[in-house]
């Protein structure tokens, strides 16, 4: 793999006993950039976040992350690569039990020998990069939805990562919150120096984030390009997904006998 | 997992073997759990953070229950003592009763109902809001991190309950027998001491509380691991912990005592 390429994956398959979920999948990733993994739900666009983190392994294919290949890596090595990784959940699967606080030093006190009065300091930035300085001491549960993906923002940037991975980070979030959100993710990666890959359906908010989408359909990779190229797509599978048209190539109605045939009316 | 209409061998089989299987993910859990167990070790501080949950606010309902089994062995006892004229041997019956039996066992199914169930939906839920993925994605094993505190918490705070239960129970029985009834209190205490034998007694009776203690907090840990992120999965999880760690701590109770008391 080249140098520039933080991830390459090469022809990779994965499958649920015998339902395929990703199919011959093929991308590269460059140092820096934020990439956009688009798709609608069901499309294997969270299985490949995975396999990326070691989650799961490719059953067939090569995954590639910053130089290591993760299919041949043990769980010791999964976990050593894993601290250079930061990974934002969908709702943020903050620690409940621990303020916001003790969320973000949460892998200091875990990973690192670093003193308490040290530990504060970072933490205290961390939060001030995503503005919550002043809410450390408050609990998760008294956090409301946007506030509580900015601490898990915080949390993931603790060990300032190379590679950070947004689960559907838009989801179920006020404009202003999606704002707030879509901001940080490109601040943050400019200033971490890191490369950002963000797993949305959020398509508006996504395109103006990222410098490269990939679209998935059905667990295959059917179109990938920057921004504009996404937008102006003559694909219609992607026009559907963009424009958010309501029938086309995925159908409305679920397969179903004739209208006819269910009401009986062709007696 | 399969299942079967109408009732058929092929629905007892597949019961049996889903059973089967159900034990040895639990036996491995178990395993994981021992092996996962260096950080319990290395930071005291996670256990002593569960023992508070699962000893300490265990305490209250251990206390007030211990009381009043004993007082109630106070009346009973005296009651079919006085039959035979042994009344001053109510201490020795009240104590007997508890150091073996009533001590272990019920503080073990009141143990399953408030720091079990407790541990299950506690488990699930953060399985359920993702938060165990999240320590896995931040390299830190939640087997190590999570379970395997509150494994050993509960392994220590059973035996330290079963004891207090113990203890205020003969406490009871004291207040009933010698402070209400009006059994001579000089009998009462030395008929105790010379009749409770401290191996066959209460070491017994401590053996089973750690027994106890380790199947209760295996089962609430593995249900709570184990247990669908659901909602739904989440309160099965948590019924089911109740319900097989009372079964189970029944059913040891009598293997232990065939064991222990066959000769006697």
């Amino acid at each position: 793999m080249s140098d520039n390429n933080l991830i390459e994956i090469k022809d990779v398959s994965y499958a649920y006993g015998t339902r395929p979920i990703l199919t011959g999948i093929n991308m590269s990733i460059r140092r820096g950039s934020t990439v956009a993994i688009m798709g609608i739900s069901g499309s294997g666009k969270t299985t490949l976040l995975r396999l990326m983190a070691g989650v799961m392994k490719a059953k067939r294919g090569e995954v590639w992350v910053g130089g290591q290949l993760v299919n041949d890596l043990d769980q010791a090595g999964i976990y050593k690569m894993r601290r250079r990784l930061g990974m934002m959940f969908q709702f943020g699967a903050l620690f409940t039990d621990l303020s916001v606080f003790d969320n973000v030093a949460f892998q200091m006190r875990e990973h690192t020998d670093l003193p308490e009065a040290m530990i504060r300091d970072l933490v205290l930035m961390k939060l001030h990069a995503v503005g919550l300085r002043g809410a450390h001491k408050l609990m998760p549960a008294e956090l409301s939805g946007g506030m509580a993906r900015r601490v898990a923002l915080a949390r993931a940037i603790a060990l300032d990562p190379m590679l950070m991975l947004y689960d559907e980070p838009f989801t179920g979030l006020d404009p202003i919150a999606m704002g707030i959100i879509s901001n940080l993710i490109k601040a943050l990666n400019a200033a971490l120096g890191a490369t950002s890959i963000v797993v949305t359906h959020d398509v508006q908010e996504a395109l103006e984030v990222v410098d490269y989408v990939y679209y998935l359909s059905d667990g295959k990779m059917v179109a990938h390009g920057t921004p504009d190229e996404i937008r102006n797509s003559v694909d219609p599978l992607v026009r559907q997904f963009v424009y958010g048209e309501f029938d086309g190539p995925v159908a409305y109605q679920y397969p179903s006998r004739k209208l006819a045939d269910d009401l009986r009316l062709s007696a | 997992m399969a299942t079967h209409k109408g009732f058929s061998v092929r629905r007892v089989g597949a019961a049996t073997i889903d059973g089967m299987l159900r034990l040895g993910y639990a036996t491995r859990f178990l395993a994981r759990t021992l092996l996962s167990s260096g950080t319990s070790f290395r930071r005291p501080r996670l256990v002593v953070r569960e023992l508070y949950f699962t000893g300490v606010l265990s305490l209250i309902i251990i206390i007030v229950s211990g009381l009043f089994v004993g007082m109630v062995l106070g009346f009973q006892g005296y009651h079919t003592l006085q039959t035979y004229g042994s009344e001053s041997a109510l201490g020795v019956l009240v104590a007997l009763s508890l150091v073996r039996e009533l001590g272990p066992v019920i503080s073990a199914l009141l143990f399953a109902s408030r720091a079990g169930s407790a541990m299950t939906a506690e488990i699930g839920l953060m399985k359920a809001t993702e938060q165990l993925s999240a320590m896995e994605m931040m390299a830190v094993d939640p087997i190590a991190r999570v379970v395997a505190p509150r494994f050993w918490a509960g392994f220590i705070s059973m035996p330290l309950l079963a004891a207090m239960f113990s203890a205020m129970g003969v406490f009871g029985g004291y207040l009933v027998g010698v402070v209400l009834i009006g059994v001579d209190e000089g009998s009462f205490w030395s008929q105790m001491q010379s009749a409770v034998d401290f191996r066959e007694d209460i070491l017994n009776g401590v053996i089973k509380s750690v027994v106890f203690g380790l199947a209760v907090t295996w089962i609430s840990l593995f249900e709570g691991y184990d247990a669908p992120p659901t909602a739904e999965g989440v309160s099965g999880a948590t019924t089911r912990t109740v319900v097989t760690s009372s079964l189970a701590i029944l059913a040891l109770d009598f293997l232990l005592t065939a064991f222990m008391f066959r000769g006697v």
